[in-house]
């Protein structure tokens, strides 16, 4: 059994709201036989070349795509590894394991995420979501470019403990009677990349390429942003207000965080973890986690880097009452002459809230796009 | 920072480029470095007999490896031939016998003096796409089978030493030796890249159409151990990786003294 590509539509210029719609129009099918039109062998044409648009109110991406131009085949490749637990020592976690679709890729209700053999990170799952205009990745900023992205979870013994050159060669000696899908590697590196060659370059830009094509951009907040005043009520743009005042000095800007490195006054748990300061090595980094985006934050429960608060609630309770000081507490959180925290009344927290669900993309959560094609795994 | 890394980077660069005229004949001949591991008089045998380092201490080498890159050739006039940067990229294994001999094609022929290589992965190519580092740079190549690369603080490993002693930690009496960082990609690190610069002595590497010549370098471990960085007791530091950096930047120093020139033929 092999699964065929079928030809989707092809659109040129593409207004806003359908301009993530148009990433990719790939729709996939289960076929007992090849039904490429007559006379064409399978791989022998050229990859469909996909235009990336990012949204009118975005800034400029980080992600160069004209370095990896995103393709119809290339994406639908990487949307395939993406999901495959093949990435896995244990052939069973997938990238889409932790990083599930209806939670806005990440892994909805746990608070750390258990990769292969059940065996537990220290850090919650972060969403893939507009990762092009990332400029460094993890809690921590490891890693600064996309494609290199996927050797971490790959390579990690608690993750998918696996090397990439092993994955490879399992990908190279596809398609397998006994997978759950048994999909064609080759063949699917050949109509992305014109030949059936898998290296660690193509698999990486595959998979850079169907991750680039997870924009959320079309929220209710955004309806708002591009002119629709009635996407919001009174009381959410009343908290989209205090939430400017009060958090938008770190949380900036139309992906709502400056990516910057900021120690956020949690108490250092059994782990101690030290997040950025482990990249670094420098004392002035100790504690310090990315700022991460709050689009789709009302789906990404649990939070904070080791998912401790397990709802808005508390992470607001936490910014007003229980900053815990040390020496590199972010200096937006001291307050003279009192405690450290942000100053908000219950009333305030209630319409920050409020103004954090608006920030939820329904499309982006249902578009069967992004979906798993029927290789991944859920637990 | 990173611009201003990349910006000396390639002023260095630019610098070495312009070094010296091409010999007015255009013959291109070959040379062959061989890397051979030594520890203070003997050959390095992986899982070997034990030897002793500077602080006293017994231990056993189980694993070597180390990048050489960015290989200049040099002239008694003082001008030099830089080995093209994409090709000047390699990985010295000890349980790899043909790593240990980096070949160097396309030489301009004539008479070297001496040697310089970077110890290392210069903090450039740390940067680069994942379409820059191919071969033995490939972070998911042949060379994952001993990960000489950071995939969760992104970085070559420079080298990697590791082995067995009485001092070692306590569970299985291993230590770790593994340095990298190149500078940082955001934000300032230890940078632990290292020039090494070779000469002949009163040896010559003639290069012509006909013949390669062989220069053979002894590295040797027990000036990783001990050198103008540390004296470094594996009691002291059964492990030595990211999170130590003042410590790697001493090994470094160290390591950055190991090689000399034993022969050339």
């Amino acid at each position: 059994m092999q699964f065929t590509l079928k030809p989707g539509r092809v659109t040129g210029q593409v207004p806003f709201a359908c301009a993530i719609l148009a990433v990719m129009f790939a729709a996939v099918s289960v076929a007992c036989k090849k039904n490429d039109g007559p006379g064409v062998k399978p791989g022998d044409t050229a990859p469909t070349p996909i235009q990336w648009k990012k949204p009118a109110h975005f800034p400029d991406p980080v992600y160069d795509v004209g370095r990896n131009p995103l393709t119809r085949e290339g994406v639908e490749l990487g949307r395939f590894l993406f999901y495959d637990g093949i990435l896995s020592r244990t052939n069973q976690i997938g990238c889409g394991t932790c990083h599930q679709q209806e939670a806005a890729f990440t892994h909805h209700g746990h608070e750390l995420s258990h990769g292969v053999d059940d065996l537990l990170g220290t850090r919650n799952s972060p969403s893939i979501q507009n990762l092009a205009w990332n400029p460094s990745f993890f809690w921590d900023g490891g890693v600064h470019d996309l494609d290199l992205v996927p050797f971490n979870p790959i390579e990690n013994p608690v993750e998918m403990d696996e090397t990439v050159k092993n994955v490879i060669a399992k990908l190279q000696s596809t398609p397998l009677a006994t997978a759950k899908m048994p999909v064609d590697y080759p063949l699917m590196f050949k109509k992305a990349f014109g030949d059936e060659q898998i290296t660690s370059e193509r698999m990486m830009k595959a998979l850079s390429q169907f991750m680039v094509s997870l924009v959320s951009a079309e929220s209710r907040y955004d309806y708002y942003r591009m002119g629709d005043q009635s996407a919001l009520s009174v009381d959410e743009q009343r908290g989209m207000t205090i939430f400017r005042s009060k958090c938008g000095s770190c949380h900036a800007g139309e992906l709502f965080t400056d990516y910057s490195f900021r120690n956020n006054g949690l108490i250092p748990s059994g782990a101690n973890d030290q997040g950025r300061f482990g990249i670094t090595a420098n004392p002035a980094d100790r504690y310090k986690f990315k700022v991460p985006s709050l689009r789709n934050v009302g789906l990404t429960a649990p939070y904070m880097h080791d998912g401790r608060y397990h709802s808005l609630q508390e992470v607001l309770d936490h910014y007003s009452d229980s900053i815990h000081p040390s020496t590199t507490l972010d200096s937006a959180l001291i307050r003279p002459g009192q405690k450290p925290g942000i100053s908000l009344t219950a009333t305030e927290k209630q319409s920050i809230i409020a103004f954090l669900s608006t920030l939820s993309d329904e499309q982006f959560i249902r578009n069967k796009q992004f979906s798993d094609p029927g290789v991944g795994t859920n637990f | 920072m990173l611009a201003a890394v990349v910006g000396m980077l390639m002023l260095a660069s630019c610098e070495s480029e312009a070094q010296g005229p091409v010999p007015s004949t255009g013959d291109k001949g070959a040379l062959t470095i061989e890397f051979d591991n030594i520890v203070g008089d003997k050959n390095l045998v992986l899982g070997g007999g034990a030897s002793t380092n500077g602080a006293g201490e017994d231990f056993v080498i189980t694993k070597f490896n180390y990048y050489v890159s960015n290989i200049k050739l040099l002239r008694a006039d003082g001008t030099s031939y830089v080995v093209p940067q994409d090709s000047s990229y390699f990985l010295i294994m000890e349980n790899k016998k043909e790593s240990q001999f980096v070949r160097l094609k396309n030489i301009p022929a004539g008479t070297y003096t001496g040697l310089e290589f970077m110890l290392g992965v210069d903090s450039l190519r740390n940067t680069m796409p994942i379409e820059r580092r191919t071969g033995v740079l490939d972070p998911g190549g042949s060379m994952m089978e001993d990960g000489m690369y950071w995939a969760w603080n992104s970085g070559y490993i420079f080298l990697k030493m590791e082995g067995t002693s009485s001092k070692g930690n306590p569970v299985n009496s291993k230590f770790y030796y593994h340095i990298g960082l190149f500078g940082g990609y955001s934000t300032r690190t230890v940078n632990n890249t290292r020039i090494v610069k070779l000469g002949f002595g009163g040896l010559k590497a003639d290069v012509t159409t006909s013949k390669t010549p062989e220069v053979h370098l002894f590295a040797d471990v027990q000036k990783v151990f001990k050198g103008p960085g540390i004296n470094l007791s594996i009691g002291q530091y059964n492990s030595v990786m990211s999170q130590q950096p003042q410590v790697t930047a001493q090994i470094a120093d160290n390591y950055t003294q190991m090689f000399s020139v034993d022969h050339i033929h």
